[in-house]
């Protein structure tokens, strides 16, 4: 069966959108985690994994997410999986933000 | 089913379907080529995607494939051609 | 300020990103605040680190693969040197390729135009170009490319004759390519700077052509 990512010949014949888009700081905070997850000094994740998560999405998810909001659940999921965070600090640790920003922001 | 192939050398991409993670495209499999370049071995993607070694190292080769015969009623001309790197363990002899 | 460790440097960078949209953060940039919080927590990395690498980012530009075009095409010895390894070609210009993958030069001549695409994702050679364009991740260039290249190329402002081969680079694996474009008439008298200067992101790609002097 061919994968979701396995995108070459697809009929996809719309005109290729060419407009330049500034990298936005969430973008540039992704790369940079998995440029240090995967440093040969830390070997934490491999780009090949990376792929792979990318890869298992579900449809909707890899065509309705960005580029970079692909990366950050594959690594999400790599982690899980690895056990350097667990589900449970994560989801606590994501609640926990979403109070301090909402926080700063009326502030 | 390791083997290693010439430059030169007419191959054919495996027409398969595994599971997990791979670097052959779909579109090119099953097709015919010919080996362009050796790129010598490089550790195995699909284990290596699972944490794995990726070892042993598979020879990897840029294959080129001719458009004419890739897609069904192509519209540029019989000189355009496609490479891509494929692994040696997807690829077979052709004649 | 302790969730975003390289905004203040950006408040420096004549390339600073967009600002995120107004509201509440999206799921997935709390999803990395998090995430890079607890790693830091962790020890994995430190913050500075984060920054750091945001940086070196930041300096990866076009310009890098521009002057190394520039040079194969007025240094004979340093274009076979590239030819035969365009990672040690990169790093004799002083490039950092200590963590890039392979690197494969394509020259296109008078006969032969390359076009890369990533169709399984979207490699491309970050080392020499920096960050990808967002046409070249997007479903629509890594699914046609490949089999109406000359009409990609046309929606680019390209168009190539019948007697040039186009040859679609599909960079499936460990390889990343950069396209050296055929040297342009009329720049014969010209230093490996203003020839640099021809030489556009787009052109590396193979979308596009070196620009006429």
């Amino acid at each position: 069966m061919r994968g979701v990512h396995d995108l070459g010949g697809q009929p996809i014949d719309e005109e290729i959108d060419r407009a330049e888009h500034a990298q936005t700081f969430f973008e540039k905070r992704v790369d940079a985690l998995m440029r240090l997850l995967s440093d040969p000094s830390r070997g934490v994740i491999r780009v090949d994994e990376l792929r792979r998560g990318v890869e298992t999405l579900p449809e909707k998810d890899y065509f309705g997410y960005s580029y970079y909001e692909r990366w950050i659940h594959s690594i999400r999921l790599l982690l899980l999986e690895k056990g350097v965070v667990s589900e449970d600090e994560l989801n606590r640790r994501i609640e926990g933000v979403r109070k301090r920003l909402a926080a700063e922001s009326t502030r | 089913m390791s083997q290693s192939f010439a430059v030169a050398q007419r191959v054919r991409v495996r027409n398969d379907a595994p599971k997990g993670h791979c670097r052959t495209p779909h579109y090119l499999r099953g097709r015919e080529g010919v080996i362009e370049r050796a790129y010598g071995a490089f550790r195995n993607p699909e284990q290596l995607a699972y944490g794995a070694d990726g070892l042993p190292k598979r020879e990897l080769y840029w294959v080129r494939f001719e458009q004419g015969r890739l897609w069904p009623g192509y519209t540029g001309t019989a000189t355009d051609t496609l490479v891509a790197e494929i692994y040696e363990h997807w690829l077979e002899r052709a004649e | 300020m302790s969730g975003h460790p390289h905004d203040h440097h950006s408040d420096h960078d004549p390339h600073a990103p967009v600002e995120e949209v107004e509201g509440p953060p999206s799921e997935h940039v709390l999803l990395e605040i998090a995430l890079r919080e607890l790693l830091i927590e962790k020890g994995l990395f430190a913050a500075a680190d984060v920054t750091r690498q945001i940086e070196i980012m930041d300096a990866t530009t076009p310009e890098q693969g521009a002057r190394l075009v520039a040079k194969f095409w007025t240094d004979p010895a340093y274009r076979q040197r590239a030819l035969a390894d365009g990672k040690a070609a990169a790093a004799e210009l002083g490039i950092d390729m200590s963590v890039a993958p392979k690197l494969v030069i394509l020259e296109n001549t008078a006969r032969l135009h390359h076009v890369v695409v990533c169709t399984l994702c979207s490699c491309y050679p970050r080392a020499v170009l920096g960050l990808p364009p967002a046409w070249y991740k997007s479903p629509a260039y890594r699914a046609r490319t490949v089999k109406d290249s000359r009409g990609v190329l046309a929606e680019f402002g390209t168009s190539l004759p019948d007697d040039v081969e186009i040859r679609v680079v599909d960079s499936t694996a460990d390889c990343r390519y950069l396209v050296v474009p055929v040297r342009p008439h009329g720049s014969e008298g010209m230093d490996e700077a203003a020839l640099a200067g021809l030489v556009t992101r787009d052109t590396m790609i193979g979308v596009t052509l070196a620009r006429e002097p």
